[in-house]
């Protein structure tokens, strides 16, 4: 995870494009490994909750690219419930679990869960704007970082 | 007893936040109530939800696109909620 960045997730565990379901998981950087922590908060570093609510788009996000064959991108439209339910720290050990529920006109829905050790951190419901990629270099950027995440590419995808 | 009409207009009104009295059955939901797509998204999940169905907003969306309806036909309310009639109808038969 490189929040600076916006590489929120270390690894795909697992996508089941006949189940519609996702999993993924990443380890929030020591408090000395991001300068995210030196303003959230000096003397307390926190990961705020709006990184994970990025964590939790970006999870269903890669699901909703799987869905397409990689064919649109999907774009952050709304977040609806979403909830953080308690404090996450650096070195926490988080997991992601999440679903689609809705696909096609144009938008893709998802809702996604974050567990650490088990227990849920955060959820929410997430909507995608679906749309082309800007050019062909972008989409092999976008299956390059994929690669990256070990995205299961093996499995049949449509 | 009140209409399929009845029962969506509630429902635009809710999630949208229009007011009730604006919202007739010629109104079009896009033209004249300038709903855009992502509130069209949550109001055909809401009536979804109400009439135990699911509008096939992936089938309209490739049929206005490629010419072969208006938007007219699924976006006036009047019409919306004959095809929300029929989507009840065929589920029970």
């Amino acid at each position: 995870m490189r929040l600076e960045y916006f590489q929120m997730l270390d690894r795909i565990v697992d996508v089941d494009v006949g189940e519609r379901r996702i999993r993924t998981a990443c380890t929030i950087p020591k408090a000395n490994e991001s300068p995210v922590f030196e303003g959230h908060f000096p003397g307390y570093p926190l990961m705020p909750g709006v990184l994970l609510i990025e964590c939790m788009a970006q999870t269903t996000g890669w699901l909703a690219s799987a869905l397409v064959n990689f064919d649109n991108m999907p774009i952050l439209a709304g977040v609806k419930e979403a909830k953080i339910r308690t404090a996450v720290f650096p070195g926490d050990e988080l997991e992601f679990e999440g679903k689609v529920i809705h696909e096609g006109s144009g938008f893709t829905v998802g809702e996604v869960k974050g567990r650490r050790g088990g227990k849920g951190v955060c959820d929410a419901q997430i909507t995608y704007r679906m749309l082309p990629y800007p050019n062909p270099q972008f989409r092999q950027a976008i299956r390059d970082w994929a690669d990256r995440l070990q995205f299961p590419f093996k499995e049949p995808v449509k | 007893m009140s209409t399929t009409f009845d029962k969506v207009a509630e429902i635009i009104a809710e999630t949208c936040d229009i007011p009730r009295e604006n919202i007739k059955p010629e109104s079009h939901a896009i033209n004249d109530l300038e709903i855009d797509s992502l509130d069209f998204l949550d109001i055909a999940f809401a009536i979804d939800k109400a009439f135990g169905i699911k509008l096939p907003l992936e089938q309209w969306t490739q049929e206005v696109n490629d010419g072969k309806a208006t938007t007219d036909q699924y976006f006036v309310l009047k019409n919306l909620s004959d095809r929300i009639d029929e989507l009840i109808a065929a589920k029970g038969a």
